[in-house]
């Protein structure tokens, strides 16, 4: 991949378009070159302007209105169109079910656009993370090392959990970033597949997803006593599902080896 | 009154997008309200055909359809498409436009947005307001997948080139 190519790609690449062999072919090219990653973080900068720029236009409520009473009104309403009042209130009615539905389907797709979001960055840390060097920063099988390393680097206590017995061996640790935070990625190793588990403190509670996919990547989310975890992965898809099972039923490690 | 219940659930509650669109290609507020009111009122029409899929995404090739037979203009399909092969043409944004970049405020990426031609425009609002994938943009535009890959890549860059302009002349 060259320079030429990624004046197209990058942007297929912030629009999370391109597929894992391209998403990696990008990540790598721009770890080896400054000017397209410089390139590369305008793009996202002007990406981040024109979102958070208040350019989205809503429809008024007279518009609103106004094509309403355009609409050719259902059967029902027009046999008892001389009662005006119980065409008004059925009318209300409608209109309140209306706009509850669309305020809550709004507070959805915000939820749901947030959580895909968070995925595609889940998925290109853990992409970026194969790259040679970017795996890990304290190498390390055993628990009770990885988890003081992490003390005064983030501000929170991360659940570290020797997964050896399950088959999911750790490899170590790293600080990563997600959705603009910093955050803890865990290195667990299960054959040749890596296995990313990022985690943050937040107050929002998640019961355990359902395995997604994006670009060929599996990635589940919980959360649990206070800390949001996403372990993203290319092992099976039933594969993850064991792991992460086996996460949350692992006893944490504390700062001294258990004795 | 099954189908006009259906509408409303399927259809209305995708009137801001369809505003948000509508606004973006016409520029101004009584030519965008005419073009969903005109939309709404054919997707009402159409609706019985409509087979499922996605609503809001429906729409939206419906009031790109309105705008472009209401301005008797030329559906952007074709007329770049020569263009847009020739991405490799912009010359490359260095680092002071960076700066630029950064301090353009709000007003200024509106003017400039609604600077670019409308093929831009279009394909810029959908993927960054609306968010729509390229799948979904190919859907609205009709326009092949890698061509809607080509085309947002150009517009990102000429709205870099308009706004880094503009603060130069200001």
């Amino acid at each position: 991949m060259n320079c030429a190519d990624l004046r197209l790609l990058s942007h297929a690449y912030l629009d999370d378009e391109l597929d894992a062999a391209d998403s990696l072919g990008v990540a790598r090219h721009i770890s080896e070159c400054p000017a397209c990653a410089q390139r590369l973080r305008l793009q996202a900068q002007l990406r981040e302007r024109l979102r958070d720029a208040g350019l989205y236009r809503s429809a008024s409520a007279a518009l609103r209105t106004r094509i309403a009473a355009r609409l050719p009104r259902p059967a029902h309403e027009r046999r008892h169109s001389r009662r005006g009042w119980s065409v008004a209130l059925a009318t209300l009615a409608a209109l309140c079910v209306i706009a509850v539905m669309f305020a809550g389907w709004q507070a959805l797709q915000l939820r749901r656009q947030g959580s895909d979001a968070l995925i595609a960055d889940a998925v290109s840390d853990h992409v970026r993370s194969l790259l040679p060097g970017h795996l890990i920063d304290v190498r390390s099988t055993n628990e009770h090392t990885v988890k003081p390393w992490f003390d005064g680097r983030v501000d929170f206590s991360p659940q570290v959990r020797d997964l050896t017995a399950q088959g999911f061996e750790l490899v170590g640790g790293r600080l990563d970033v997600l959705d603009g935070k910093q955050v803890a990625a865990l290195v667990y190793r299960r054959h040749l597949h890596m296995i990313n588990v990022f985690q943050w403190p937040s107050k929002r509670t998640m019961i355990a997803s359902a395995v997604q996919t994006r670009n060929g990547y599996h990635v589940v989310q919980w959360s649990e006593s206070g800390l949001r975890f996403v372990a993203v992965s290319s092992v099976a898809e039933g594969d993850l599902r064991t792991f992460v099972r086996a996460f949350r039923a692992a006893p944490a490690a504390s700062g001294e080896p258990a004795r | 009154m099954s189908t006009d219940a259906g509408f409303e659930s399927e259809v209305m509650r995708h009137l801001d997008a369809a505003y948000n669109l509508a606004r973006w290609l016409a520029r101004n507020d009584q030519d965008a309200e005419d073009v969903v009111q005109e939309a709404v009122l054919r997707a009402f029409r159409f609706f019985g055909g409509f087979r499922g899929g996605d609503a809001r995404i429906w729409l939206l090739a419906i009031v790109r359809n309105t705008f472009y037979t209401q301005r008797s203009r030329v559906p952007a399909a074709g007329t770049l498409e020569e263009f847009d092969e020739a991405v490799h043409g912009g010359e490359d944004l260095d680092d002071p436009q960076a700066v630029l970049l950064r301090a353009a405020d709000a007003q200024s990426l509106r003017d400039a947005l609604e600077r670019l031609p409308p093929e831009f425009r279009e394909v810029l609002v959908l993927r960054e307001l609306e968010e729509c994938s390229y799948k979904e943009i190919a859907a609205i535009t009709h326009l092949k997948i890698g061509t809607v890959m080509s085309r947002l890549a150009r517009a990102r860059e000429r709205l870099q080139r308009e706004l880094a302009g503009r603060e130069v002349a200001a």
